[in-house]
């Protein structure tokens, strides 16, 4: 097989099925991997003492425990109590925990950053405590942190393709197939490559556009 | 005899934090329209005591009376009191993330519920009155230390509060910026606003106040008309203070 057919009637196709794949594991994981580290970010800084440390314990330990084992321990150790997740949704499950527990981290250190007077004016002008969060902390905390969370979501396409070793076939899944099978190892992860670099130069001009647009003057 | 006639009435207010006693016993009455100002030195509880009265610090004993509704032990229902007790702080403390208007008009919406176009429309009203309209979609960041001080006028006034509180609001500022908030304070008087005041302006608070009070270490140590304080203070200290204030203002 020459090189063109390889890459037009083999590299594409299977690429494309591969990055749907990847598109899908992030699109999932990135808003409530988002969400749920809000309010762990929340839970964290403004729950009480209880709250505050089960947060922390939720932090410590998603990103203490490396990310295949998570996956291992979902796909493989779950089915012993009972729980058989698909390839896909422990993926989906493990990737959320791992990215919401550092997006927690990156937000929590935005919102302490944001101003106690910030807090108090809006108390004086009759807000709750969660409305004070709701309207004033979290939108300024949310900007200021929108570089570190989007470095997350960059970590978060190349870790997508830890779900390869838990049998979802993806982006690099699918390279490591055609690889193998064609014994054309070096054009094939060269190709992936690319196709990651540029969905992470992507997400970088979009953050930095994000960030751009949200961004508090002075 | 008289109680029923002052909107606030500040009844044996005690506040420690640890071991340093701040407010030890201040009672204070204010009648609806006046103004009365606390003069004195740095850390002698005059800004707790302003605090206090809308619960930002919460006193250790005392109580605290609004239109004869008590504020105190008010629970969720401080947010109520607060939204009548406005307050403008020395830091101004705008949002940083809000424009001007959106400052003015954001607890409209979300505290009064207040429909956007509406609180859109009173904001910029209240922004009028303080010669800050032409400014609306600026910044914090943006605005010299005087606008910043004019718009969180703005922004406690849109609430419609009963009373006005005011923390030190110059003292961060320049003479010429003092001025132009000094103005719009004094405007407010006019209108009949009730305000309480903790200010270094001696000059604003002889010309404006219905009753100045001097305090000390926690305690309201003298408290009279300003012609009373300045022309015949009783209390050694505040001689002294108001001495201080005399020889550089010449």
């Amino acid at each position: 097989m020459d090189q063109v057919t390889f890459v037009l009637d083999v590299m594409i196709p299977a690429f494309q099925n591969g990055l749907l794949m990847t598109l899908a594991l992030v699109a999932i994981t990135a808003p409530f991997g988002l969400l749920i580290g809000i309010g762990v970010a929340c839970g964290r800084v403004y729950g009480g003492k209880g709250v505050s440390w089960l947060m922390k314990m939720y932090a410590v330990f998603f990103r203490g425990c490396p990310l295949l084992l998570l996956l291992f321990i979902l796909y493989f150790g779950l089915p012993s109590f009972g729980i058989v997740l698909s390839p896909f949704v422990a993926s989906v499950l493990g990737f959320i925990f791992c990215n919401s527990a550092y997006n927690s981290e990156y937000i929590r250190g935005s919102m302490i950053s944001v101003k106690e007077g910030q807090l108090i004016a809006a108390k004086a002008l009759g807000m709750t405590r969660n409305q004070a969060i709701l309207n004033i902390v979290l939108p300024q905390a949310l900007r200021r942190s929108i570089p570190g969370v989007s470095n997350e979501f960059i970590y978060l396409i190349k870790y997508s393709s830890l779900a390869y070793m838990i049998t979802v076939i993806e982006l690099t899944g699918a390279s490591k197939l055609i690889a193998t099978k064609y014994f054309a190892y070096n054009e094939t992860f060269f190709a992936v490559a690319i196709v990651y670099l540029a969905l992470v130069t992507i997400t970088t001009f979009g953050a930095n556009a994000l960030e751009k647009k949200y961004a508090i003057p002075g | 005899m008289t109680e029923e006639k002052y909107i606030l009435r500040v009844e044996n207010i005690k506040k420690s934090f640890g071991t340093n006693e701040v407010l030890k016993n201040v009672s204070v009455n204010v009648k609806k329209g006046e103004t009365v100002c606390f003069i004195g030195p740095s850390g002698t509880g005059k800004s707790t005591l302003l605090r206090c009265i809308n619960q930002l610090t919460i006193p250790d004993s005392g109580k605290i009376f609004l239109n004869d509704e008590e504020v105190t032990h008010a629970g969720p229902r401080i947010n109520y009191f607060r939204q009548k007790i406005g307050m403008v702080f020395q830091n101004f403390f705008l949002f940083d993330h809000l424009t001007a208007v959106r400052n003015v008009e954001i607890a409209l919406i979300k505290v009064k519920k207040m429909k956007p176009a509406m609180a859109r429309e009173k904001a910029i009203f209240e922004l009028k009155q303080v010669g800050m309209a032409e400014w609306a979609e600026h910044y914090p960041a943006e605005l010299s230390g005087g606008q910043a001080q004019r718009v969180s006028i703005a922004r406690a006034l849109a609430m419609d509060p009963d009373i006005m509180l005011f923390d030190e609001p110059t003292s961060a500022l320049d003479p010429e910026l003092t001025r132009e908030v000094l103005e719009v304070m004094k405007k407010l008087v006019q209108q009949g606003m009730t305000m309480l005041v903790v200010t270094h302006e001696m000059g604003f608070a002889c010309s404006v106040a219905n009753k100045i009070c001097f305090m000390e270490h926690g305690l309201i140590k003298e408290e009279g008309t300003p012609s009373e304080l300045l022309n015949n203070p009783e209390f050694e200290r505040c001689k002294a203070f108001i001495g201080e204030f005399r020889e550089y203002s010449q």
